[in-house]
């Protein structure tokens, strides 16, 4: 399978395989008007199966939202066509609408405006909890 | 500008000073009588709670301030659909400091975020209640004359009571601390409050009978034990009298127990129990309003 090789934006790898179409909605890739190549299930030698993410445009990417979908991904930055950053996911310290609170008892269920804020407690069992109401996500 | 929104946000030396204040004030209340002249507190509570606001306001006059009143606020600027951010920041422009207390959890947080003065929680649904926590501490401070080297017995329902959780929090700081948590398994301390007692290095039992633990506790922290939180009646009807506290079941305990209870209490303390001695749950809603004094003092930055 061949798929152009981009000049200027960025590959998203190393994804566990299955959790490659969560990232694109995430980063609602579906909105842009640039190539972006949605790759499932490649071989990889570390873990089997990958899913790949290949954006080609420079775009302000959030790279909170992949740590806390898979921090094992990598992104490469391409710069003409050459990978000049590998960059390492870790962890989100906190999380704005990426995760909602679903207690009905926080502020957030009545107030529409309020955004959704989540900040880690606990990096190695990886517990995110509301800013507001202290409930797990 | 400083908020109170979690008792955790006060660092062990601010809650020293706190308390130092409170007994300053206990000690020597004319000086205190005109330190906030010409200042305002806001009462917003857009749920009832009589004694919280009117221990806010009392505090308040005894420092000479006054007190600007939404005692029903759930029924008027929440009924007419304004946010909670919009109330604090219009609020900010009449008064220098607001006292919030709102069914919703994380409500005041909301409010800090958006008033230009000071806030402080003064209980957001079953969450942060952190100026009890204040009044807790000011009296076990009072009767004990510190915090470290006690075994706090903290009995009935240790699930849901926020005033619980706090002082679990707030007394894990000091050393020597034993936790021994009474209550029916269904009203078991959560496992995110054990974290913090097992992260602090401190002991714990759990126990199902109070006389069971009676005779080794310093402080006897009671909560009511409801009804509606058992999943079968034939279980509450097994346990209801177990968690109430009568003259008989004193007779094991230390001669120095502190009994406390946030109040207001049903029928989870004898009304016997009141003529003892150790009795302090009175004393203790009258700690809360020095603690408060003294928690408007800091947030209003006066000395």
């Amino acid at each position: 399978m061949n798929i152009d090789s981009i000049k200027n934006g960025f590959v998203i790898d190393h994804i566990a395989a299955g959790k490659g179409m969560k990232i694109y909605k995430l980063l609602g890739l579906s909105d842009l008007s640039c190539q972006v190549a949605m790759i499932m299930n490649a071989q990889s030698s570390k873990t089997g199966k990958k899913d790949v993410i290949k954006i080609d445009a420079d775009i302000d990417l959030d790279t909170h939202i992949l740590g806390y979908v898979d921090p094992g991904i990598t992104v490469n930055v391409i710069k003409d066509s050459k990978i000049v950053e590998k960059k390492k996911i870790e962890l989100p310290e906190r999380l704005t609408n990426i995760l909602y609170c679903k207690n009905p008892r926080c502020i957030t269920s009545t107030e529409q405006e309020l955004s959704h804020e989540f900040v880690l407690t606990d990096k190695q069992r990886r517990i995110y909890r509301c800013i507001y109401c202290d409930s797990e996500a | 500008m400083r908020h109170l929104i979690d008792i955790l946000e006060l660092s062990v030396e601010e809650l020293d000073s706190l308390i130092a204040t409170a007994m300053d004030i206990i000690n020597n209340p004319e000086k205190y009588a005109h330190k906030c002249d010409g200042k305002k507190l806001a009462t917003l509570f857009f749920e009832p709670s009589t004694r919280t606001r009117l221990s806010f306001e009392a505090a308040m006059y005894e420092l000479g301030g006054n007190v600007l009143t939404m005692a029903d606020a759930g029924s008027s600027s929440a009924a007419k659909g304004e946010s909670v951010a919009d109330t604090a920041k219009m609020i900010s422009c009449y008064a220098d400091i607001i006292a919030m207390r709102h069914p919703k959890e994380g409500a005041p947080l909301v409010a800090a975020n958006n008033a230009s003065i000071p806030v402080i929680n003064a209980g957001d649904g079953g969450h942060h209640h952190p100026t009890q926590t204040l009044a807790d501490l000011l009296t076990i401070y009072r009767e004990k004359g510190g915090f470290n080297d006690l075994t706090i017995g903290l009995c009935g329902d240790l699930k849901f009571g926020r005033t619980v959780h706090s002082l679990i929090s707030a007394m894990s700081r000091y050393k020597n601390i034993k936790f021994v948590l009474i209550s029916p398994d269904e009203l078991r301390v959560p496992d995110y409050v054990i974290n913090k007692i097992v992260d602090s290095g401190h002991k714990f039992v759990q126990l199902q009978s109070l006389e069971e633990a009676m005779p080794q506790i310093d402080i006897l922290y009671m909560t009511r034990v409801q009804r509606e939180r058992f999943f079968n009646e034939e279980e509450y009807l097994r346990l209801k009298d177990s968690y109430i506290l009568d003259i008989d079941k004193l007779k094991t305990a230390k001669s120095d127990l502190v009994i406390m209870h946030p109040l207001p209490r049903v029928n989870e303390i004898s009304v016997a129990v009141d003529n003892d001695s150790r009795a302090c749950y009175f004393t203790q809603a009258l700690n809360g309003k020095y603690m408060r004094m003294a928690l408007i003092l800091k947030l209003l930055g006066i000395e």
